[in-house]
């Protein structure tokens, strides 16, 4: 179970960094390609800590059998457990920054969290994490205000993006019995939990940003959630497909 | 490597006998090795082909962040997606740091990209060949970087202050670009017999274009002289090529990987390798815009800077009205 | 409206320097943005304690020439470093 957890945790920061990827020599400015690749370079490096520690868990040993690449490359879209939120394609500059926005607000609240985790190498990883979270979301609430209130067609633009989006926001404070039971351990952060200062910061950041917070009844939708569980949304399978292709294709090579 | 179609302007080397007083002491600080800074008096020939040279090195910088971040979403393990994510990002720096250098010398970073995409300046011919697979990123890094390195390191030493300095902070990141692309090789080469077949297929590929990129024949190059002599340009094309493949033989030998050119002879009264022959016309073709990737390297970067329009005019309305709310902080 | 960012010039005191030295400029909106791009842009390598900037057109130099600045690499990306990848003896020149 805590492997799960684990990967929960791992394959945000790995299909985040993977849409992040895609924008590299096509950013709308030098700085901001710079900037934007630095955000993925962190959230890669971190997936990879919670891989790592995923596969000892697994096996029970400090030497595991599955790698971290192991575990990136050969699994499955029903395989993975990241939020639906984070596999949504990039779209324009707006797209992107409204999901770095909701998702870095929400991952900056659940590592402050887990730096409590009775778990100490989950403690630990968090805590390297959360200072690299508090930077992306001063990053992405920031751009969030100046698309929002620059000029009308950023403002309409970054409008059309959160409304597009909030609906897979309510996933990321759903609790399942996998996590219920790990939160009970003081192991995993209550993710319930995390919805009330999540809401009062974002509504914070959208009345500055001159934006309208969608209704709140789009985030229970069940076809907006799943992740967590195995269930993907189509963006997943064509994304991986690119991301595993090479080892899949050569599965013997050493690269 | 950076100076194609850089014109001086000047017909010829200029004798003292020519030069006013101010271009004679203008040359005496350069041939006395001191740098001249963007505030100092400089010929108007001397600023231009400067401005040319420096933005079409750092218009390399940008482009090349294509062809090997083609592989960013395919890389086959998280070290080495993350590896060349950081390396492409140094190269957007480094580009960085030249458009900054050049603004030095009176152009901005917009007009630049303008005249890039408008064809009026050119980037290193090397980027307009495609990375097909794998093998191409390590060998974009060992050849390209390789060949990069030999160019970049005389030029710490040129006359023009901001060019020199940023060439110093490149240079300090770039030996790790090469060695990341030669570490690629090594491990496709000690591996399976496909990853072996696809790293001599990428050298192949990369092999000639990698010895164009230092440019024509000294002989053809009826510019260069004016530069030299400003201490911009320190070595010529022949010798840097020269270098460069005796450098990177032996280093292909330890790969195991053969050398596409069967002219390729150690020559012991020469010191060096004797090679074949370039095809020039191919080099020629490239550069005026006929090579495999010209059209859509172009169209990607237009499409990039014309789609990022509305974010660019946002964050500047966004600063405008904050700076007419907060009048005291002005 | 001009789209164009202007161009600030960058200056960062690291962690163990005593001054802020001049380490290059970069384009941003306004200064907010400046001083973040200025840490993803020139600290890529290591955690500057502070970083100033100002608009390069506020910038009076009397010696022009003054503006040379190298910064310190960084431990914590490992493989940013040239060490990080062994080279086998007999290869030279890289």
């Amino acid at each position: 179970m805590r492997f799960d957890y684990l990967l929960r945790l791992a394959d945000n920061g790995l299909v985040l960094a993977q849409r992040l990827g895609e924008w590299v020599g096509r950013a709308p400015v030098l700085e901001e390609d710079i900037a934007s690749t630095n955000v993925g370079l962190d959230l890669l490096g971190q997936a990879r800590l919670w891989l790592a520690y995923a596969c000892e868990i697994e096996t029970g040993d400090a030497s595991p059998v599955r790698t971290e690449d192991r575990l990136a490359y050969f699994r499955d879209a029903g395989e993975f457990r990241n939020l639906l939120l984070v596999e949504q394609p990039n779209g324009n500059y707006a797209d992107t920054i409204a999901r770095q926005y909701l998702f870095d607000q929400w991952h900056v609240l659940l590592l402050a969290a887990l730096t409590a985790s009775c778990d100490a190498r989950i403690a630990a990883i968090a805590a390297k994490a959360v200072k690299e979270a508090r930077y992306h979301v001063e990053r992405s609430a920031d751009w969030v205000i100046r698309l929002g209130d620059g000029t009308a067609e950023s403002h309409a633009r970054m409008q059309d993006a959160m409304d597009a989006l909030w609906m897979y926001t309510g996933e990321m404070f759903a609790v399942d019995a996998t996590e219920r039971a790990l939160v009970d351990t003081g192991i995993a952060a209550d993710a319930q939990a995390l919805q009330a200062p999540w809401i009062e910061a974002v509504r914070a950041v959208f009345a500055e940003a001159t934006l309208a917070v969608p209704r709140d009844d789009w985030m229970q939708g069940a076809h907006a959630r799943g992740g967590k569980q195995g269930r993907h949304t189509e963006h997943l399978s064509r994304l991986l497909a690119e991301m595993q292709i090479l080892p899949r294709s050569y599965p013997d090579a050493i690269w | 490597m950076y100076a194609q179609m850089v014109e001086t302007g000047l017909k010829q080397v200029q004798d003292a006998a020519d030069m006013t007083p101010e271009e004679r002491a203008f040359q005496a600080r350069i041939d006395a090795d001191v740098k001249v800074e963007p505030k100092d008096w400089m010929p108007e020939a001397y600023r231009r082909t400067l401005i040319r040279q420096i933005q079409q090195h750092a218009h390399s910088e940008i482009v090349g962040m294509l062809p090997e971040g083609n592989w960013i979403t395919r890389a086959p393990s998280l070290q080495r997606k993350a590896i060349l994510m950081a390396k492409v990002q140094d190269e957007a720096g480094h580009g960085l740091y030249l458009y900054c250098a050049a603004e030095t010398l009176g152009v901005s970073r917009d007009q630049m990209i303008g005249d890039l995409h408008a064809g009026k300046v050119k980037y290193s011919s090397i980027f307009n060949y495609p990375t097909l697979t794998w093998a191409d990123i390590g060998t974009v890094g060992w050849l390209v970087d390789g060949a990069a390195i030999m160019n970049q390191i005389p030029l710490c030493r040129c006359s023009f202050g901001p060019y020199a300095r940023a060439m110093i902070r490149v240079c300090k990141e770039e030996s790790f670009h090469q060695r990341q692309g030669f570490d690629i090789m090594m491990t496709l080469c000690r591996g399976t017999p496909e990853q072996k077949a696809m790293a001599q297929d990428a050298l192949n590929r990369w092999w000639w274009p990698s010895l164009m990129m230092f440019g024509p024949p000294d002989a053809a190059s009826v510019h260069s002289a004016q530069s030299a002599r400003w201490k911009i340009k320190l070595l010529s094309n022949d010798e840097l090529r020269q270098r460069f493949v005796d450098q990177t033989v032996p280093q292909a030998e330890y790969l195991g990987l053969a050398i596409p050119d069967d002219k390729l002879a150690w020559n012991d009264g020469r010191g060096h390798y004797d090679f074949g022959e370039i095809d020039w016309q191919e080099f020629h073709d490239v550069l005026k815009g006929h090579g495999p990737c010209n059209r859509d390297r172009m169209r990607t970067r237009v499409k990039a800077w014309e789609d990022g329009a509305w974010v660019r005019e946002a964050a500047i309305a966004y600063a405008e009205k904050q700076a007419a709310r907060e009048p005291a902080a002005a | 409206m001009s789209a164009e960012w202007p161009l600030w010039e960058v200056f960062i005191r690291s962690q163990h320097g005593l001054a802020h030295k001049h380490v290059g400029s970069l384009h941003a909106p306004d200064a907010e943005m400046a001083v973040r791009n200025a840490r993803d842009v020139y600290t890529r390598r290591n955690e500057g304690i502070s970083i100033w900037v100002a608009r390069s057109s506020d910038i009076h130099a009397s010696s022009p020439g003054d503006r040379a600045a190298l910064f310190e690499p960084s431990n914590d990306k490992v493989y940013r470093h040239p060490t990080f990848f062994p080279m086998p003896e007999e290869v030279k020149h890289i």
